[in-house]
């Protein structure tokens, strides 16, 4: 009898759960069934979750039309590159404020933490103002400059945590074998900190694969574009072929969902920090 | 060349910081001032043509502006209506997944997958399934459930236009805090339940007599973190509606945008950023100041 209501009980949850499942992903089994519906160019009512004659016609479409590929690389190069810029340089100047003193150390890095906080949508203005006067717009640098702005010093405040909970005995070991402070950068520090520099990795890259606004303020060139922006004016043009939509917003999903899944334990650690822009 | 630890010592830091310190002052220190500067003039982006200054029209301006008051009333209805809106369903969830036998992994996968996905493709998926008359909102509301006779005008209606963009920002928000939540829930001691439970206390004099008080810290944690986030909402109602129709769904950053990119107002755009980006900073500053981190997190 208990052990009846116990499986009734377990029962009851899973159904909860797999209900709050489908509402929570409702939205994305429109848009794959949408992206497998081909040649809806009208709005199909009433709507049909399963399509009748699946296909990947809008992949192929979507993949081959309208600079998509130039788009995709676009996000490629600039999500890349701001990445690995910003990991290197917020590492390096992590590396400066956890292991070194010099004069201003911490005023600066209270400076540095509470500009942080000023949300980058408020400094859109100007910053587009100063992009214009240094000849950066409609060039994938004006994007870059201001990504590795922004994420350099959130993860100089991140990593600087981290740099400071590594022993300073493994330093002085190093030094005393007759290392270089380098060398404790390259051969310690950072072999040591794979976990957060994978974490920061992760969320910057993910955060410029996304970013929208200013991608979309600072790139008239419709050449420069990046992916959200392509895909948001690509809606604006066709506007009654959600398929083709659809199948341009999956393909631009797939690199999230791929690092997202292979690198779910690093999510979870790097929950909140990731938050703090917003 | 090898140099002395002790030169090493003195100039690594300042070599290090170089790059970091250069990109933070051109790119973010700079903006900030430059910004707080533009909001004093009628600013002029033409080439050659100088900007008046004007003192604080740009201000008295702002707190005269109609849509102003508009834009703010609307940001404030989207804080009151997602925040809790996103902590109950993300508490309802975690409590859930906390309990359930098996598949916690792939449920808290599921739930988190609106977080990961970017506020562009979101946005426009909410805007696809809000179509009217014949979207598929519509679909299940008129023909399915039969709830409304005939279909609403969603995005077309003052009176309905910002019930899209809130059902988003609550349904995109509800992993981020159920994740935390989740986390918060694993720290409380499985033996302090399981003594109210012989005293009699049932499942929901549990929850909000033990479960709720132990992890208050993580709850107001949330709070002031989603509040803060609510108040930076921009791209879901620039797709969703772009703030019409006729201005009606505004909210501050994004009035502050139009100003300056549609209207070439970037003086008063300015005025509209800084107010904005003193209120959110002070507010982060006092959230980090004050407001202990919680632990296991």
């Amino acid at each position: 009898m208990q052990k009846k209501r116990k499986i009734t009980r377990n029962f009851t949850l899973l159904l909860i759960a797999t209900l709050g499942a489908v509402i929570m992903t409702y939205p994305f089994l429109i848009m794959v069934s949408n992206a497998l519906k081909t040649n809806v160019y009208v709005i199909e009512y009433p709507p049909e979750l399963i399509p009748e004659h699946p296909s990947l016609q809008n992949f192929a479409d979507a993949w081959s039309s309208n600079n998509f590929q130039l788009y995709f690389r676009n996000s490629a190069i600039v999500a890349v590159v701001s990445t690995a810029l910003t990991v290197l340089f917020s590492a390096m100047s992590a590396y400066a404020f956890a292991r070194f003193d010099f004069p201003f150390k911490e005023p600066i890095f209270y400076i540095l933490m509470i500009m942080l906080m000023v949300p980058d949508i408020t400094m859109i203005i100007p910053r587009f103002e100063l992009v214009t006067k240094l000849g950066l717009r409609n060039s994938l640098w004006g994007l870059i400059v201001v990504y590795v702005a922004g994420g350099t010093s959130l993860n100089t405040f991140l990593l600087r945590g981290f740099f400071e909970q590594l022993p300073h005995e493994l330093d002085e070991a190093m030094l005393i074998d007759g290392a270089s402070y380098l060398d404790i950068f390259f051969k310690l520090i950072l072999p040591l900190s794979s976990p957060a520099l994978a974490t920061v990795t992760i969320f910057t890259f993910m955060g410029n694969w996304d970013e929208f606004t200013w991608a979309l303020t600072a790139v008239d060139n419709p050449l420069k574009r990046t992916l959200p922006v392509a895909i948001y004016s690509f809606q604006g043009q066709h506007g009654t072929q959600w398929g083709l939509v659809f199948a341009a917003m999956i393909i631009a999903l797939i690199p999230v969902l791929i690092v997202f899944f292979s690198m779910q334990k690093y999510f979870v650690s790097g929950l909140t920090t990731g938050s703090i822009k917003g | 060349m090898k140099l002395s630890l002790q030169t090493q010592k003195k100039v690594i830091p300042y070599l290090f910081l170089i790059p970091a310190i250069t990109f933070f002052l051109v790119f973010q220190l700079f903006p900030i001032i430059k910004g707080i500067q533009m909001s004093f003039y009628n600013w002029s982006i033409m080439p050659g043509k100088v900007s008046e200054f004007i003192g604080w029209d740009n201000y008295t301006k702002a707190f005269n502006d109609p849509i102003v008051k508009l834009a703010a009333k609307n940001t404030l209805i989207y804080a009151l209506v997602t925040v809790p809106g996103q902590m109950i369903f993300a508490m309802m969830a975690a409590v859930l997944l906390n309990t359930i036998p098996k598949g916690k992994g792939l449920f808290r996968a599921l739930y988190y997958l609106p977080v990961v996905t970017s506020w562009v493709i979101v946005s426009l998926l909410i805007r696809y399934m809000f179509q009217s008359p014949q979207g598929v909102v519509n679909y299940i509301l008129v023909d399915l459930l039969h709830i409304v006779d005939s279909p609403i005008p969603w995005l077309i209606d003052r009176r309905y236009a910002f019930i899209p963009i809130c059902i988003l920002g609550i349904w995109k928000g509800i992993g981020w805090s159920m994740v935390i939540y989740l986390a918060a829930l694993q720290s409380v001691p499985k033996e302090l339940e399981e003594v109210a439970e012989i005293d009699g206390a049932n499942g929901w004099q549990r929850f909000w007599n033990i479960t709720v008080p132990l992890i208050s810290p993580t709850i107001v944690f949330t709070l002031v973190m989603l509040l803060i986030g609510a108040f930076n909402v921009f791209i879901s109602v620039m797709i969703i509606t772009n703030g019409g129709p006729m201005q009606q769904t505004e909210v501050l950053l994004l009035y502050g945008y139009h100003q300056a990119f549609d209207f070439l107002k970037f003086g008063y755009g300015s005025a509209i950023s800084t107010m904005m980006a003193i209120a959110l900073t002070v507010a982060s500053f006092l959230q980090m100041k004050f407001l202990r981190r919680p632990v296991e997190i």
